[in-house]
């Protein structure tokens, strides 16, 4: 996407005096690597600490006495069970249980929620939450505000993100993985993130954003790391990128995430997508999301076709790449159920070439979480 | 004496008894970020100017190298299979891709000088 319509980051200035190199993004102009390089970068999240300009993505507040009830016609769960600063991962599903993005929710208070949506999605997800809220409204008592927020949102991710932030002046100590805080006025902490590692993500203004920038970069535990890191962090991670490995055609129980919609809610929720979500698990799914693991060094990458020992059809590739923390390629698609088994050998094409793929285990690299 | 040809696809040339040696430029591998694998042509393949002669794979993409004239392949950099970063750290070097036999010389040319090339990237 070019032209007019690209957005810039509140922070671009910065990503361009650190070398950054930029391309497109779910129509954002998006830092993809820095002079250090995607491989260096990567590396160095996993061994210390990679900060991630995010704020393509999109924090909205969502509150009011009908909050909990919206979310929970929204997504396949139960808003009014998480306790205050818990948060939890979800979806928005269509009428076919396919999901339309996914989420990450956190309870801030009573009646207010936070919601972190994906960059390309914000636009339509805001005009769903919407449409959902004047429905409530129209139907009585629910009063239900969303708002938008204006906000740069940085990631800091690795083992040493505590740390870093801790010399930063921010204390971190008490926070768990999946939890969210208001730590100061405009500021959303969560410790979170898209990488595998322990790491926060931090919704604030631009001015005080720049102060932090400025304070971490200033700890050699810390460099600016690319949009081509980020996703070959979360694809050694085996975390799903909205557009590619989970789409609107795409049901949370083919994609193996039914772990994070709560039993109570899959046999009585009232979700939008409920009874479609049911048919198919009570069916089971035709195909299953697994990890992929080409064999040799060519990578296997999104749209490669996938086969059976026999040459028959067996599925596709949707994200794939090179993992350099696993050192070897890493890939994640679409299979038929009955090969969904790890250790199972399948093919893929390669520009006419087939090349040997096992079924792997996700992730790829061990979760490394602060879960307490 | 050997003389070095540059491409507007960014890839050199040094050309030497009727023999090209090929690969990408300094400034392409670092538009191509870490490379991880180099799929090589087999020697003997013959190519066509503008045919893809090698697939350059980075950690996040693939991306065609084109056979800049015609000719045959008579080389591939097999040290590139066990360390495709060669083509990173010495691209105008040791990082080199395919030497070839020049079908017709007269092609060369059409091909730019290091002057007209660096022009070219700005």
């Amino acid at each position: 996407m070019t032209g007019d319509d690209t957005k810039h980051l509140p922070l671009e200035d910065l990503h361009m005096t650190a070398g950054a190199r930029f391309g497109a993004f779910a129509g954002w102009s998006m830092p993809l690597t820095y002079p250090a390089g995607v491989m260096k970068e990567h590396l160095h999240s996993r061994e210390h600490a990679g900060l991630f300009d995010i704020s393509h993505m999109k924090l909205f507040e969502i509150s009011g006495p009908g909050a909990a009830a919206l979310l929970n016609r929204a997504c396949p769960f139960d808003a009014g069970a998480l306790e205050v600063s818990q948060s939890k991962y979800t979806f928005f599903l269509n009428e076919a249980a396919g999901i339309l993005d996914d989420l990450i929710v956190t309870r801030l208070g009573a009646e207010r929620f936070m919601m972190v949506a994906n960059a390309g999605n914000a636009a339509a997800d805001e005009k769903h939450l919407r449409a959902l809220a004047k429905n409530f409204d129209a139907e009585g008592d629910f009063d239900v505000k969303v708002d938008a927020l204006d906000r740069v949102f940085l990631a800091i991710q690795g083992p040493e993100a505590w740390a870093a932030l801790s010399r930063a002046g921010i204390e971190t100590g008490s926070l768990v993985f999946m939890h969210g805080i208001e730590p100061r006025e405009n500021w959303f902490m969560s410790r979170s993130g898209y990488t595998g590692e322990d790491g926060f993500e931090i919704g604030l203004t631009e001015a005080d954003a720049r102060n932090l920038v400025a304070r971490l970069l200033e700890d050699e535990r810390v460099m600016w790391v690319g949009l081509a890191a980020r996703d070959s962090l979360r694809l050694e991670a085996g975390l799903c990128l909205h557009g590619l490995d989970i789409t609107p055609e795409i049901d949370p129980a083919s994609a193996g995430l039914m772990w994070a919609i709560p039993k109570e809610v899959r046999a009585s929720g009232a979700f939008i997508g409920a009874d479609a979500l049911r048919a198919i698990l009570e069916r089971g799914p035709a195909q299953k999301r697994v990890g992929l693991k080409p064999e040799g060094r060519q990578p296997v990458r999104a749209g490669a076709a996938l086969f059976d020992a026999d040459s028959n059809p067996a599925g596709h590739v949707t994200s794939g790449g090179f993992g350099p923390s696993a050192g070897h390629p890493v890939a994640m698609g679409y299979v038929q159920t009955p090969l969904a088994k790890s250790g199972a050998k399948l093919f893929a094409d390669v520009r006419g070439t087939k090349i040997p793929v096992d079924i792997h285990l996700l992730p790829f690299t061990p979760h490394r979480y602060r879960k307490g | 004496m050997a003389k070095t040809y540059f491409t507007e696809d960014h890839e050199w040339l040094r050309v030497e008894g009727g023999i090209a040696t090929v690969g990408i430029t300094d400034y392409a591998q670092q538009q191509l970020g870490d490379l991880v694998f180099v799929e090589l042509p087999e020697p003997g393949k013959k190519l066509a100017k503008g045919d893809t002669a090698v697939v350059v794979e980075s950690v996040k993409a693939a991306s065609d190298v084109y056979a800049p004239v015609d000719g045959e392949i008579t080389e591939a950099n097999t040290a590139l299979s066990s360390d495709p970063s060669l083509v990173n750290s010495a691209a105008t070097g040791d990082g080199w891709l395919w030497k070839m036999k020049l079908a017709d010389e007269s092609q060369l040319d059409g091909l730019l000088d290091e002057a007209a090339y660096k022009a070219h990237i700005g």
